[in-house]
């Protein structure tokens, strides 16, 4: 008797005691039982950042989520503010997430200036002057099912935002209102920043919000071009600064830094063929014949020469070292030229012949001396074959002279 | 004084000395039974020439070897590049250790097929398995001493295996690397075992073999009475056949070390990850690849231990066979179980070596 009692006293405070058991949430419960469309937040959830941290739909739409009457649960009175609306989501978002005392608690590191950035960006302009067809959080981030950023399936993991862009900048419908380009997502398709990002799996290969900014995303000016590229490609930048061209292409109506040469979206694999040939970008301005297209022919010729020569030690080397040879050293020694190689495409960019011909002419030393290592170790591959058929046949006259000594040896006896 | 007369003068003052008359007697009365098996005698002198072609080789290579984790790649590399001939050398010691252990095993194999380990050869046969013990250990430590991206991590692996022994493992894998890990103390220990502490104790064993080889006389045949079979001078006219042989081992060798020369690799780094598909050197790779295919529990036991285990029993059973293995004159015994043993063996070895190998 004794027993039950205490037993039921327990139960008792169990019961009252606050948070000493799970309280159901209303809101998933009754959003999981509807049909319609609400039924899809609480379908979602499961996957959203804020539940995983511990976070409730009361917290971002307010309400009394351990009420399971719906008139008390999303009740204005409770604090419910239901679904914001599309003007309102920045804000709404912003409440927690531009709180650096809030999101202390759950990340620490994370930035919480992303609403004042978004005011400053396009989407973010427009949508302050009503334009509700641009995009807020939710269109980037998703809603009820939003991701951490290092999350593979995130909107906004690195490998898929140029896709999440591209679901509103591909679309010609959305955007003829703005009257700006479709193909962006196209063109970068093409570009090595794609091909460094998808197929090397380099996640710090550019995407669009590398250049653009993410939620402070803009189109940069065209005088911050070459600081946008400069922000990886540091050395060229402070090359091309000191160009004759940063005058030219960065001034107004100069026709945007780096892009001129290089394009924007679609940034192919830079080659000599953009100097010399059908294909030379300089032509662009430079008419042919003339002494710039002239000069620029010239380096592109050092480039080749340099990349056969590098290329022709490299194939001697191998074909010795396939032998059997040791040339570790000269191969060593080739990734120098290789490295000269980079140097001279990167002082290209001061558009000043010397400085390219230097690193040239230091690579054609490597490629002569490796060239020569190589051939080398092929002529001793032949001479050590000649060496070897000639001590078989001295060791075979050997084992023959000691056969006839032994007949001889045995006849006799 | 004719040519002739100096010639006995020199002899008799040598003789007086150091007992000459005495060998020579014993050479001109060994002699060597001719029968159908007489070409496996043949085996334990090619296994000693190239043990001398190691001494030989090996002793050039020291001149400039450096046993240090800074310098040993490079001072092979040197070797092998700058070196006149050094790249023959390098490439005549590696291919000779290889060719030394196989040929080692054929003659085991060849003196058990021929049950030549019966009384009274119990302790040449015990001898001879001890000396191919040491030449296992030479090849392991040996491996090691180029310092090479491949030798760093097989020596790991195998360091690793010898740390699950049970008992005795760990102190066993501390002992063979000088620390816990493969690194530079594992280098000078393996240099020190390599050029002074193996070959110290093989060439005591050759000389006791060889001892014992000359104390027991040449074994013949079971099946073929010793009475009948004729016999050939050992010197010179075994020897010099024999002499023939090493010339064309001579010439085998020089031909791989020119064809195919020992690579040299990288160097080995520590902090890399372990080369794809690493893997011993061939004569560990049954063992290896019988190891990788137990499970890593066996019923309650460890699957690595329990192959352990197995290898020892299986050496123990190899090592004992002049005890247990019986053959009577009248043809009763166990000699068939021994054969069968030693067939399963090479079989064994084969196919596991040749899996191994290629999977």
């Amino acid at each position: 008797m004794r027993a039950t009692v205490i037993l039921f006293l327990l139960w008792i405070a169990v019961w009252i005691l606050p948070g000493s058991a799970a309280a159901p949430d209303s809101c998933v419960t009754c959003h999981a039982a509807v049909d319609d469309a609400a039924k899809g937040p609480a379908a979602l959830i499961k996957n959203d950042i804020h539940i995983a941290h511990g976070l409730s739909c009361a917290d971002c739409h307010g309400g009394d989520p351990t009420s399971d009457d719906p008139d008390v649960a999303m009740n204005k009175k409770k604090g419910f503010k239901g679904k914001p609306a599309r003007t309102a989501i920045p804000k709404f978002c912003a409440t927690c997430h531009s709180s650096p005392d809030y999101m202390r608690k759950y990340a620490p590191r994370e930035r919480v200036d992303q609403f004042e950035l978004y005011q400053t960006s396009v989407h973010g302009k427009r949508l302050a002057a009503g334009d509700t067809a641009v995009a807020t959080c939710i269109d980037c981030h998703s809603v009820h099912d939003i991701r951490a950023v290092k999350d593979t399936a995130a909107p906004v993991y690195p490998l898929r935002v140029s896709e999440t862009c591209a679901h509103c900048h591909s679309d010609a419908q959305k955007m003829a209102p703005y009257k700006i380009p479709t193909n962006q997502f196209a063109e970068y398709k093409t570009s090595v920043h794609w091909e460094g990002l998808t197929k090397r799996g380099d996640l710090s290969a550019p995407t669009c919000a590398s250049c653009h900014g993410n939620h402070g995303a803009k189109p940069p000016e065209v005088e911050s071009v070459s600081a946008v590229c400069g922000t990886c490609h540091v050395l060229f930048e402070q090359l091309y600064e000191k160009s004759v061209h940063n005058a030219v292409f960065s001034g107004a109506g100069g026709g945007g830094g780096c892009v001129v040469c290089h394009s924007n979206h679609a940034v192919h694999d830079p080659s000599t063929a953009m100097l010399a040939g059908p294909k030379s970008v300089c032509t662009g301005c430079h008419e042919a014949g003339s002494a710039p297209a002239g000069t620029a022919t010239q380096m592109a010729g050092w480039l080749d020469g340099l990349d056969a020569a590098l290329k022709k030690s490299e194939t001697v080397l191998a074909s010795a070292e396939k032998s059997g040879m040791e040339v570790s050293e000269a191969q060593v020694h080739l990734i120098d030229g290789r490295e000269n190689m980079v140097k001279a495409r990167l002082a290209l960019h001061s558009m000043k012949p010397l400085e390219v011909e230097k690193p040239v002419e230091a690579g054609m030393a490597i490629a002569r001396s490796t060239q020569k290592a190589g051939e080398f170790a092929l002529h001793e591959k032949d001479t050590r074959r000649m060496g070897l058929a000639v001590s078989v046949l001295l060791i075979g006259i050997v084992i023959l002279a000691i056969r006839l000594l032994l007949q001889r040896m045995e006849s006799t006896t | 004084m004719s040519a002739a007369e100096i010639k006995t003068k020199t002899f008799e003052w040598f003789d007086e000395r150091l007992g000459l008359r005495i060998a020579r007697d014993m050479l001109d009365h060994k002699v060597v039974p001719l029968h159908p098996g007489t070409a496996w005698y043949y085996f334990g002198g090619i296994t000693l020439f190239l043990f001398g072609v190691q001494m030989f080789t090996g002793l050039l290579l020291l001149l400039y070897y450096r046993p240090t984790v800074a310098e040993a790649f490079d001072s092979v590399r040197f070797i092998v590049t700058r070196v006149e001939f050094g790249w023959l050398i390098r490439s005549i010691h590696s291919w000779s250790a290889n060719l030394l252990i196989l040929f080692a095993f054929v003659h085991m194999f060849s003196v058990m097929f021929t049950h030549a380990y019966h009384r009274p050869r119990e302790l040449t046969w015990l001898s001879g398995i001890a000396l191919l013990g040491l030449m296992l250990c030479f090849g392991f430590s040996g491996y090691l001493l180029p310092w090479n991206q491949i030798s760093y991590f097989a020596t790991k692996v195998g360091t690793d295996v010898a740390g699950t022994t049970p008992f005795v493992g760990p102190m066993l894998a501390r002992l063979l690397r000088g620390g816990e890990d493969v690194g530079a103390a594992t280098l000078t220990r393996f240099f020190a075992f390599h050029v002074m502490i193996l070959p110290l104790f093989t060439c005591g064993l050759i000389g006791m073999h060889l001892l014992l080889v000359q104390k027991t006389g040449m074994s013949t045949p079971k099946h073929l009475p010793a009475h009948d079979l004729s016999h050939m001078k050992f010197f010179p006219n075994f020897f010099l056949r024999e002499l023939m042989v090493w010339y064309g081992v001579l010439a085998l060798l020089g031909s791989l070390a020119a064809i195919f020369p020992w690579e040299l690799g990288e160097k080995a780094d520590p902090f890399a990850s372990a080369p794809a598909g690493i893997r011993p050197e061939w004569y560990f790779l049954a063992q290896f690849y019988t190891l990788k295919l137990i499970p890593s529990h066996v019923w309650i036991f460890e699957g690595e231990l329990l192959g352990l285990a197995g290898f020892g029993a299986l050496a123990l059973v190899w090592v004992a066979l002049p005890f247990w293995s019986t053959h009577k004159p009248d043809g009763s015994g166990n000699a068939r179980l021994a054969t069968g043993v030693g067939v399963f063996l090479v079989c064994y070895l084969v196919v596991f070596t040749l899996l191994g190998y290629f999977k």
